[in-house]
């Protein structure tokens, strides 16, 4: 289902996406969170997208590793560690396996997870989790991807976690104070998952 | 004989120098070493200064690990699954000053890592 030129088109668009809404990121984690997750991303992602762009590949998998070490090793807030583990996941699905809508889900079921076990975060707790786990019923209830519907599902999920009460991460030392707020880790999730879509979808035309 | 080696973690260097300045004006024979700050000394934390901290105070006995907030976790978990060290433990929500400090007196007692580890689960 997805080319290594296409894991690689994911990877430059979800940097792109990154750089021109860093600021935006970082104004939703200011809010309740320590501001750090737009400038992490956007280094994280020029760093992946350097890395990824100066070697050659066999494979989607073989990229994904090397996008988890990359953010692993260069992001120092939380989103190294939780990025970093559900690419490694997706990554070790995606290996010597074709790459069918099959495997891809059983990949995103993985990596959220391996969010889980990194964050010990359950959904509904104003997480990342919260718009992986939609995206990751939505894989497993259709048998064909859907660009415009995986959109959409996670752009509400990203939206839907401004009315959660945070109970982990940073923004839970707030607890009340937290609600109002979108959880940057949900939007950039959300971009991510845009950004596949994208790729996806110019693939079909 | 060897003591159980700490890891001291934290979003910025000048807290785990400081705990461990504390830790050091009684204690000078436990093997600590400190983890703050990205590779860029911004803060944050890295799985390279993690690794790099757990080899320096790494033997037989075993390391503990303590860390300051929950992304440091994640790092410092990462980090110990990377080691492929079987006899390290990460600390759970254990306050970083005194917990640094009940594992270093726990330490140069010579206890076992678990035994060191319970003590500063009772804090």
């Amino acid at each position: 289902m997805l080319t290594t030129e296409q894991t690689i088109m994911w990877m430059e668009k979800m940097s792109i996406k990154v750089q021109e809404n860093k600021e935006y990121l970082t104004s939703l984690d200011q809010a309740i969170g320590d501001g750090d997750h737009g400038i992490n991303l956007s280094r994280g992602f020029s760093e992946v997208v350097s890395k990824i762009s100066a070697t050659n590949y066999n494979s989607s998998s073989d990229v994904l590793k090397d996008v988890a070490m990359t953010l692993m090793s260069k992001v120092g807030g939380a989103s190294g560690p939780l990025y970093g583990t559900a690419f490694l996941k997706l990554s070790m699905a995606l290996n010597e396996k074709e790459s069918t809508f099959e495997t891809f889900t059983t990949g995103v079921d993985e990596a959220l997870n391996g969010i889980i076990m990194r964050g010990k975060a359950q959904p509904g707790e104003k997480t990342m989790v919260d718009v992986w786990s939609p995206v990751v019923k939505l894989f497993k209830e259709t048998n064909e991807f859907n660009s415009d519907k995986l959109k959409d599902v996670a752009r509400e999920a990203a939206e839907a976690t401004k009315d959660v009460k945070a109970t982990k991460g940073r923004a839970s030392y707030l607890g009340d104070r937290s609600i109002g707020h979108i959880d940057s880790g949900s939007m950039s999730s959300y971009y991510l998952f845009e950004a596949l879509a994208e790729v996806l979808s110019e693939g079909a035309k | 004989m060897s003591s159980v080696g700490i890891v001291l973690i934290s979003h910025s260097s000048k807290i785990v120098d400081g705990v461990y300045d504390l830790i050091s004006q009684v204690m000078t024979d436990v093997p600590i070493s400190v983890a703050g700050g990205t590779n860029d000394g911004e803060i944050g934390t890295s799985i390279d200064k993690i690794l790099a901290a757990i080899e320096e105070v790494y033997n037989e006995k075993g390391v503990l690990l303590l860390y300051d907030l929950g992304s440091a976790m994640m790092n410092a978990e990462l980090a110990v699954e990377l080691s492929g060290y079987e006899n390290i433990i990460v600390g759970e929500n254990v306050p970083l000053v005194e917990g640094g400090y009940v594992a270093a007196v726990e330490s140069s007692m010579g206890k076992t890592l678990e035994e060191v580890y319970a003590a500063v689960k009772t804090i």
